[in-house]
């Protein structure tokens, strides 16, 4: 009788000492360093759920390449949405501070992205909700780089930081 | 000799990542102190004062009009600014100056918030960039520790009613 209870009292003390070690750094792990995610919608086509409903794509989002905010022209990130707080987008950054972008259906014609803001737009333009609706947005929204698609199978691959041709800031911002 | 130097290291960086890591949960999801610096909440908040921040308010979208939040700066994204929210999304803001004869108002976008400083004179804010984004909002302070004289729950707005509700 005494040799059971002694026994739940230790088990009851080793799952809590590893409950809050292993739930503090899942939570930091995902928050910070990695997480996954799936895609949902058709703005990124054809570079992501390029099936539409049919199938959707599950990307990897990398925290830590962003800790500084450092991103590339080029680049596929996540980022909260500004009209939106609840739900996170998932767009290719085309433009920097200090770039001028030529619009396609924003109310300007050329913009001059500001300090401290990108320029986002998806793939699958006329489908996508992006910087052509709510202008640039600031950096402190950007949630993770996304740099591989991990399913489905048949889609593994590492997503290449490119810019179409077509979108090419009309001026760069010289370093 | 060469085993125990190496177990002791192994154990005191498991410590510290564990430690670490329950620091940033507490951050993130519940809150922290802070230091405010500058002079764009006085009187309310003065340079140097040391607060309490809460963040659940954040993330269960309960952020009101009259609230005091952290928010990562528009224009750079690693300094924060600390302001006090006067209008939520939909909201009619007066941007013109009390000393204009023609008012003129804007009406703060959908999941975006209106900030401005308690010292009008002397605060860069919503007035100058516009409404920010809500997903910029850190959390909201609401608890003064240090100095000890202004120990307690902060103050309202000393500017009176700024607000026009629709």
């Amino acid at each position: 009788m005494a040799q059971s209870q002694g026994w739940v009292r230790r088990y009851a003390k080793a799952f809590c000492k590893g409950f809050f070690v292993a739930v503090p750094v899942a939570v930091t792990f995902l928050d910070r360093v990695a997480c996954v995610a799936r895609v949902e919608g058709a703005s990124m086509q054809p570079s992501l759920n390029p099936g539409g409903s049919q199938s959707s794509d599950v990307v990897l989002l990398n925290h830590w390449k962003v800790r500084n905010f450092e991103v590339q022209r080029g680049d596929i990130v996540s980022l909260v949405s500004p009209k939106n707080p609840e739900q996170k987008i998932i767009k290719r950054v085309i433009a920097l501070e200090g770039d001028i972008v030529k619009t396609m259906g924003h109310k300007n014609r050329y913009v001059k992205v500001p300090r401290g803001h990108i320029w986002v737009e998806g793939d699958h333009h006329g489908h996508s909700f992006d910087s052509n609706s709510f202008g640039p947005v600031s950096l402190g929204l950007l949630h993770a780089h996304a740099t591989h698609i991990l399913w489905p199978p048949e889609r593994w691959q590492k997503l290449e930081s490119v810019l179409p041709p077509e979108r090419l800031p009309v001026q760069r911002e010289e370093e | 000799m060469l085993r125990g130097v190496l177990g002791k290291t192994f154990r005191l960086v498991g410590y510290t990542i564990q430690y670490g890591c329950i620091a940033h949960c507490a951050f993130e999801y519940v809150g922290g102190v802070v230091m405010c610096s500058g002079p764009s909440m006085e009187p309310t908040i003065q340079n140097s004062d040391i607060v309490f921040a809460e963040n659940l308010s954040r993330h269960f979208y309960g952020i009101q009009r009259g609230d005091i939040v952290i928010a990562k700066s528009p224009s750079d994204p690693k300094s924060n600014i600390c302001k006090r929210v006067i209008g939520l999304e939909g909201d009619k803001i007066l941007t013109s100056s009390p000393s204009d004869f023609f008012k003129s108002h804007n009406y703060v976008p959908t999941g975006h918030v209106w900030l401005e400083g308690d010292n009008l004179q002397n605060s860069t804010d919503s007035r100058y960039y516009g409404p920010i984004p809500y997903g910029l909002i850190r959390g909201r302070i609401f608890f003064k520790i240090w100095p000890l004289s202004d120990f307690g729950f902060l103050r309202d707005s000393p500017n009176g009613h700024r607000f026009s509700d629709d």
